[in-house]
Parts: structure tokens; sequence; C-alpha cells
């Protein structure tokens, strides 16, 4: 990192070159209890780029976004979104967690979990309209289950709730879009029309980050990756940055030789 | 006699048969209480012995009422306490029900169950005070307990159903630990796990029902809940937790049998809770395992590594340091001056700081598979997990990548 | 038979029952309001904790001020209640407990020492007892007043109603509309609390006002039925309504008619039923109204249209 490009913005200092960058983290650690989950990460996600953020289970990848994002409290670090705190650029960040982080028995239909995705365009003591179903809508049909408007949430497969998560992060209509394994447990189709409606963000000029498990589709998905167990082992372009060392490193002994070879690596 | 007089004199059992077997009963209760509440608190189950005690109600009401029709006067403390079981019994299957067969949780069901039992059973006994004979039932002392004119024959009968149910947790302490601590395992060594939940729950509503008289139906649930917490503040193992949660709800009751026995006017439950959870705010706050104290000063201590750390790495890399917090603890520490420049021992601070973090980077390259590394912390000076020999192998491979680079 | 009727809702109906039958309806609704939100948040038992540190809350403010008037008996209520969350709260961090445990050691201690203080301090020459706290008075709360149904529109006997009607018709007012101008963020905080939170939902904040309407539904229906209607009616309404629907504002509604038909029949039953056998007393109401809510609950387990679970419950 350049040290030269500093400037003082609102008391604090930013790195010029990442001033707008959708997101710049300096020593982020989070920690549950007296162990750090995350320790000390540096991270700078360049507009309009599609990052994996990828490392062994337990490694804090989930971790290093919720505490970025302050779902999670911070031990110490340093968090811009597009060079603001993330309160006061809230509006452009869509945030997908994990499909299992939520009660899918809760009472709603599918619609109305996409309508929560348009709570920013609703005033303050106003309900939903049906301008704002129709929106809804759209985002539905854009991740295919437009026919599902009307069903129940616990009666939709994996692959389909991620969809419904897929589509309520779209009626955000944000900037930046950051998910939570949205490839976990979901069906083949379900993988595709998802990383279809990514790439469109992508050609859309949003960027793209997500927590993500499966090494093999790395290179085919995403163009840049950030590789973390509990510390940054490595943050890049996928040519320059996924490679067999790095991942070695990330994963140590959990990623067998075998594995490795079998990725399309640089 | 004064109260402390008597107070101690009780307290040794010297006040008079009645109330020493009144302080013996409450304290086997409290025995048995602490330790089937302990199985019952590991297995995340504290509040379904709060719909059991709140479901014996409308059995003491029945009992009593049935007790009537066959002509005695139906405040026949063993056939109130077998209705209140039975009650209770239903009370629990309610819950089970409810939460197998329907989509509502186990936390609705408990609710459902305490009130709807707990309601019925004061209408039963709005229905008992309209009898004859019910005038002078009594029965709203099991509401809050009282050992007051407690007859002998009552005190003994709750002093040897306490060591049944004390001897009863010893009998089943194997299997239960096993289930509280890991049930899948427990179910793969072929204890049968429904079983012996039926038994925990079973354990929980003996020690309540034969806890009604003295403690009474709305706090009884607080004997069970408060010795296991108070206990876990001491120990991360199953058996010690067991033992110490055993102590603090015996002498809970029995100390707070003596006390309401010394002054007639202090209700018995009451005492008997407030005594367990004074053990609770000692433990929660002065333990030096898990207690309030020792944990923020861990916290405190814990962040300021972290801020220490973080902030002599940035001193290395040249890299400017934003954090308050970090910016404070290296000026205290003489690290950096007051303009943020790094002093003289800043600086071989930070450098010893960053060939600590070289050191580990390497130290992952060539370890992959090695355990000690995975549970790096990031905060662990390398030496306390390498040998000196491992370090200057690990020096030599940082020497000839750098000489490669250069 | 349409005699009897007539007979039965007569003046003296107006006079003895409908002010506690109002008043019991109220309550109920009031407490099955946000209940409906506490059973999807897995906090039920959170209004059966309220509810028990009720009592040493009316005890405190009586030790405070030394009189029994009913605003510092709220106050002191209130207080408590937000006193016995905040203990909760510690107890879970610090002990790192499930939430049950954390609860019960709460508030049975709370109301271990209300009811030492109650014992231990004189307060013969006041009426406040466990009993009364525990099952309220609901028959007592006559409208002695009224001369028939034509006083409803006479302002000298309507200024004579039972103070806690109108407090509890306030009440019910207060949480309807917090809910209704809180209810999209109450419904994304309570499905999905870190999305809320990223969105820019202040869901500590939220989840404490729903914890302090909670609150103060116990504590305005405490005083006229009890809290074993309060216990009954956070719980017993919503679960049932969830058997009933799958949409959280049908689900309120449901809450609301059940609340309502527990009130009117646990009412009649309680005053009238033992008629029917042939006995001149009456059972408590309070009691009655739990019970019935009990029996819809059971009703609605066996058949309500939606009892079955369909989706997977989040992880930890």
């Amino acid at each position: 990192m350049s040290n030269a490009k500093l400037v003082a913005e609102s008391g604090k200092i930013v790195d010029v070159a990442a001033k707008d960058a959708p997101l710049t983290v300096r020593g982020l650690t989070v920690s549950y209890g007296n162990k750090p989950a995350v320790f000390s990460v540096d991270a700078s996600i360049p507009a309009g780029s599609m990052t994996a953020i990828i490392g062994p289970n337990g490694a804090g990848k989930s971790t290093f976004l919720k505490g970025a994002l302050g779902v999670v409290p911070r031990l110490s670090g340093e968090v811009r979104i597009f060079g603001k705190l993330f309160a006061e650029a809230r509006d452009r960040v869509a945030y997908v967690p994990q499909r299992a982080s939520v009660d899918w028995d809760f009472p709603a239909r599918v619609i109305d979990v996409v309508l929560m995705g348009l709570y920013g365009s609703v005033g303050l003591f106003r309900l939903w309209r049906s301008r704002h179903r129709e929106q809804a809508m759209d985002c539905l049909e854009r991740v295919g289950m437009a026919d599902f408007a009307d069903r129940q949430i616990g009666q939709l497969s994996g692959g389909q709730q991620q969809r419904v998560f897929l589509a309520r992060a779209l009626a955000q209509n944000a900037e930046f879009y950051l998910l939570d394994e949205p490839f976990a447990g979901v069906d083949a189709a379900t993988e595709r029309a998802i990383v279809s409606v990514l790439k469109e963000l992508k050609a859309e000029g949003r960027t793209v980050v997500c927590v993500h498990h499966d090494l093999s589709t790395v290179p085919e998905y995403f163009d840049r990756v950030l590789l973390i167990n509990v510390r940054r082992i490595a943050e890049g372009p996928v040519e320059t940055t996924f490679t067999a060392e790095n991942l070695q490193e990330t994963y140590g002994g959990r990623l067998a030789a075998t594995h490795i070879d079998e990725l399309h690596l640089a | 006699m004064s109260f402390i007089e008597y107070f101690i004199s009780a307290l040794f059992l010297q006040a008079g048969y009645n109330s020493a077997l009144v302080a013996v009963g409450a304290g086997l209760l409290g025995l048995s209480a602490g330790s089937a509440g302990a199985f019952i608190f590991l297995r995340k189950r504290a509040l379904v012995s709060d719909a059991i005690s709140h479901a014996t109600l409308p059995g003491v009401g029945l009992a009593f009422m049935i007790m009537v029709a066959f002509g005695s006067d139906g405040r026949w403390l063993p056939g109130l306490i077998i209705g209140s079981a039975v009650s209770s019994a239903i009370g629990l299957l309610m819950v089970e029900w409810i939460t197998r067969k329907t989509r509502l949780t186990e936390d609705a069901a408990i609710g459902a169950v305490l009130s709807v039992f707990f309601g019925f059973g004061i209408v039963l006994l709005t229905v008992i005070q309209t009898m004859s004979s019910g005038r002078q039932a009594g029965l709203e002392n099991f509401l809050l307990g009282s050992t007051a004119g407690m007859l002998i024959s009552e005190a003994m009968t709750i002093a040897i159903a306490g060591a049944l149910a004390a001897a009863f947790v010893f009998m089943l302490r194997r299997p239960m630990t096993l289930v509280a601590f890991d049930p899948e395992y427990a179910a793969t060594t072929g204890v049968n796990v429904r079983n012996i939940d039926l038994a925990m729950m079973g354990l929980a509503l003996i020690v309540t029902v034969i806890g009604l008289k003295i403690v009474g139906l709305i706090l009884i649930v607080a004997l069970l809940i408060i010795p296991p917490v108070t206990a876990r503040f001491w120990t991360n193992q199953v058996g010690p937790m067991i033992g110490i949660a055993a102590g603090v709800g015996g002498l809970s009751g029995y100390i707070g049998a003596v006390l309401s026995a010394a002054e007639a006017s202090l209700p018995t439950g009451p005492i008997i809770v407030l005594i367990a959870f004074g053990f609770f705010l000692v433990s929660a706050l002065f333990s030096p395992l898990r207690g309030g104290l020792a944990s923020a000063l861990r916290h405190q201590r814990f962040q300021r590594r972290v801020h220490r750390r973080q902030g002599l790495l940035s001193l290395a890399r040249r890299e400017p340091i934003y954090d308050g917090l970090t910016l404070r603890i290296l000026r205290r520490s003489g690290m950096i001056r007051r303009d943020g420049v790094a002093t003289a021992r800043g600086r071989v601070a930070a450098q010893k700081a960053a060939r600590d973090e070289a050191r580990w980077a390497v130290a992952r390259r060539m370890l992959p598979d090695d355990s000690a590394i995975e549970r790096y912390d990031g905060l662990t000076p390398i030496e306390r997990m390498m040998t000196p020999d491992q370090i200057d192998e690990i020096d030599r491979i940082i020497a000839a990548r750098n000489g490669a680079k250069a | 038979m349409i005699d009897d009727l007539i007979t039965a809702l007569g003046a003296e109906f107006v006079q003895l029952s409908l002010s506690p039958i109002v008043i019991g309806i109220l309550a109920a609704v009031a407490c099955a309001l946000p209940g409906n939100f506490l059973l999807l948040r897995r906090q039920a038992l959170i209004g059966d904790a309220i509810s028990h540190v009720v009592l040493p809350g009316i005890v405190g403010a009586f030790l405070v001020t030394g009189t029994i008037t009913a605003v510092p008996m709220m106050l002191g209520a209130g207080v408590a209640a937000i006193i016995a969350v905040v203990m909760i709260e510690i107890v879970k961090r610090l002990g790192r407990v499930e939430p049950g445990a954390a609860m019960g050691l709460v508030f049975t201690t709370l109301f271990a020492a209300g009811v030492l203080f109650l014992e231990v301090t004189d307060t013969s020459s006041v009426h406040i007892d466990v009993q009364h706290a525990l099952l309220g008075n609901l028959e007592s709360l006559i409208w002695f007043d009224a001369e028939g149904w034509g006083s409803l529109f006479d302002p000298a006997a309507l200024a004579t109603l039972p103070p806690q009607l109108p407090r509890l018709a306030i009440v019910l007012v207060g949480i309807g509309l917090f809910i209704l101008l809180f209810w999209k963020e109450l419904k994304i905080s309570t499905f999905d609390a870190a999305f809320a939170e990223a969105i820019g939902i202040r869901t500590r904040l939220l989840s404490f006002a729903l914890v302090v309407a909670t609150a103060i539904a116990a504590v305005a229906a405490f005083d006229a039925v009890g809290s074993i209607i309060v216990i009954a009616m956070f719980v017993c309404p919503p679960a049932s309504a969830r058997l009933m629907t799958n949409q959280l504002g049908r689900q309120v509604g449901w809450s609301v008619v059940f609340a309502v038909i527990s009130a009117v029949l646990g009412y009649v039953f309680a005053g009238y039923g033992p008629g029917w056998f042939g006995s001149p007393y009456a059972v408590s109401a309070a009691g009655m109204i739990a019970t019935i809510s009990g029996i819809i609950l059971i009703l609605t387990c066996l058949f309500g249209p939606q009892r079955k679970r369909t989706g997977q419950r989040a992880e930890a």
C-alpha cells in the first residue's frame, strides 16, 4: 500500500487511490470471546470487480463481512464504504446474509421478503404500496421466481430461498453487493441463475463480493480473490493471486495437494 | 433468645426437633434440586421446569377435592403430592406434544402450559373455597411455600423424599452426564437419550412436588436454575459443576429454612431463593474463571494486546495509524512520541513484531498441517510455540528468499 | 330463551358484567398484540418474566412513596420490568447462559425479593397482596352508577367507570399505534435481524421498545386481571393464531379474535357457569379466561390449518 497518497478527510485519513472504492478495510479485528475470528485484516475492493472471499471453515470469512458492515462489533479497525462510514453509505450497499441465519417458518410469503428490500424507498410510518409490489415482482422475475410470489417461504427449497434473498437484494438497487455463501447448498440450476444475475450486476458496473467455498468455480465466476484464514493471506486478481502456494498457505493441510492440482490455477 | 442466638442454635440443629427436620429436609431438597437442575441446565431446558411447577396447581386442587369427596379433610400431604405429580406430568407431556406435533417452539409451549394450567388451578382453588370443608384448606400456601406450622409427619415426608431424589440423581449421574454433555455421542454408546431426558424431567418433577410445601410452586424453579448457573462460573467440567450446584442448592435450602424458622415473619421460599441468588451474585462477579471482573479485565488486556500488536506492525510497515486507542497505547508504553513518530524503543519493538509476523508466515508455509500453527491467534510470540532450532530454520528460509529477491 | 337473553343483557348486566368484560377484552388484546412478535422472536417467555416482576415493582413503589395509588404503582412495575430485562441481558452475557436460564434466575429472584419486602414491611394497612397480583380482581370492577344501556350515553355515569377501563383503552391504543407505525421495522427485524441492521433499522432499540410495550401491557393489565391472564394472553392467542395462517398480518388479526373470545367466554363461564351446575358461587374469571385460551390452543393444535412446520429453523 502506498503511503504517500494520503489526504485528510473529515478528520480521518484515507488512501486516495481507494478513496471511492466500494470497500476499504484497515486492520479489522473481530473476536468472539478472547479469540480473534478475524485478525488485523486489510482489504480493498475496487469498483466494478467481482471478488470471492475464500478460506477454510471457521476462518472468519463471514465474520469479516459482518465486521465490515458493523453487524458484529469490531475490536479494532477502520472500514470505509465508498470513502464514508457505513451509516452514511448504507443505501448504496445490499447485504445478503446466510440463508440458514433466518427462520424460514416465519409467517410471510415470497413477495413479502422481497418487499423488505424496498424498505429504504418506503417512508417512515408508511406501508408498501402497489408500485413497490411491481418493483418486487420485477426482481423476482430476474431470479426466475415470479410464479412463486404468493408462496409461503417455508415451502421453498434451499435454492429457491437463496433466489428470494437475491431478489430482495436486487430490490435494494445498490451499487455494492455483499453475499454470504450464496451458493451454499443450492441446486445446479439455482447456482447458474445466481451467477448470471451477479454477472449482470457486474456488467452494469456494480461491485460484487461473495463469501465462497467452492474453489473449483472461482476462476469461472470471479475476477478477484481475497484469501482469509483469520488473517489476510492474499488479495488480488484471480490470475496472480489464486495460486497453489497461496491456497496451501490459506488452507494448510486441509487442502490435499491433489485437489489443488485439479483446480484451474493461474 | 435473640434472633442471632436462635439462628445459630438452629443452624446446628439445636432449636428443636421439628425445625431441625425442616432444615434437613430443605437442605436435601436443595441438594437434589441443584444437581437435577445442573443436568437440565446443560440440556438447555431450564424453563421446562417452570412449566412443570406451575402445572402442579390443578393437581393439588383436584387431589384435595377427591380426598374431601372420600371423607378426609383433604390436607394429607402425600395425597396432594401425588395429585400435583400427575398434573405436572400431564403438563410436561403437553409441552412435548405441542413442540412435536405443531410448528410452535418450546418456549411458546412452556408459556402456554404454565399459564393455562396455573389459571385452571386457580379456578379449582376458587371452587374449593366455596366447598364447606375447604375454607381452611390453606392451599394458597403452595403458591409461596411455608414452613410455619408444619407437621412433623410432613417434614418427615419432605426429608425422606429429598433423600430419595438425591439418591436417584446419584444413581443416574453417569448416563445423565453423558446425555447432557453430548446427546449424539451418548446415543452411540447405547444410552437411550429419550428415556434419560424423561428421567431428568421426572427428577425436576419430583423436586418440584416435594418443594411445593417449603418453597412454593412459583419459586421452586429457582432452586433448579440458580445453583447450576452459579456453578457454571467456577468450572468448565460437568462433574464438578454438578457437585457445586448440589452444594449451592443444599446450602441455600438449609440456611434459608433455618433463617425462616428463626424469624417467623420471613417466608421460607423467598429466603431460600434470595440466598441462592447471593451465591450467584458473588460467583458472577468474583469467580476467577468466568466471573465478570475477571472477564472484563481479560477482555481489556486482550484488546490492548491486539491494538499494540497492530500498532507495532503499522510502525514497521511505516503506515500511518488512525485508531485513537492504538495511538494511546503506543504512546503510553513509550513506543511513539507525542507527534506519532516512533521512538528508538518503538522501532526495535516494531521490528521484532514484523520479524515475528514474517516468521509466522514462513512457518505456515513450512508446516501447513501443524495444529500449533492453526491455533495461532496473531498475538503469541513465536518463541513460545517453536524451539530455537525451528526458528533458525525459519530465519534461514527468510534470508534465502530475501537474497533471491535482491 | 330470547327473553332469558334480554334479561341476561339487561340493566344488571350493564352494571355488573359489562365493565369487567370490556376490561377483560382490552387487557387480553393489549397483551396478545405484542405477544405475536414475542412468539416469532422466540421470546414468548419474556411476558412470563415481566409479569412475575410486576409484584416487586409495586412493592418497591409502595416502599418509596408510601402510598398505594395507581400511578406510582404502575411506574414502579414498569421500572421493575425494565430492570428485569436489563438484568436478564447482563446474566445472559456475563454467564454466557441460555436465555431461558437467565430469565428464570432473574424473575424468581425479583419475585422473591418482592414477596420478602411485602412480608417484612408493614403493608397491613394497605391492600397489596400476592394473590391480588396473581389473580387480579376482574369481578369487582363493576360499574356502580350504571342503570342500563342508556348509561353509556350519560357523561355522569361514564365518569364513574372503573379507572382501569380508560387506562387499558389508552394502553391498547398506544400499543396498537406502535405496532401499526413500526410494522415494517418489526416485521423485517423479526425475520432477519442481520439484514435489518444492515439496512439501517435500529434493531436493538426496536427490541427494547417491544419489551417496553410488553411491560406496559403487562402492568396495565395485571392490576385489573392479574398476572395469570397476562402470561396466558401473551402466549396463547398468538400461538393459536400462528397455527391458523401463514401471513403475519392475518396472524395478528386471529390473535385478536382469540383474545376476545377467551375474555368473553372466560368471564361468562366463570360468572354464570357454576350456576348451570347449581352452585351459587362464581369461580375465578382470570383463571377461566386463561383456561379458555388454553382450550382454544389445544383446538388449533389439533385442527389449525397451518399447524405443521414447513420451513427450517434458523441455525443457532
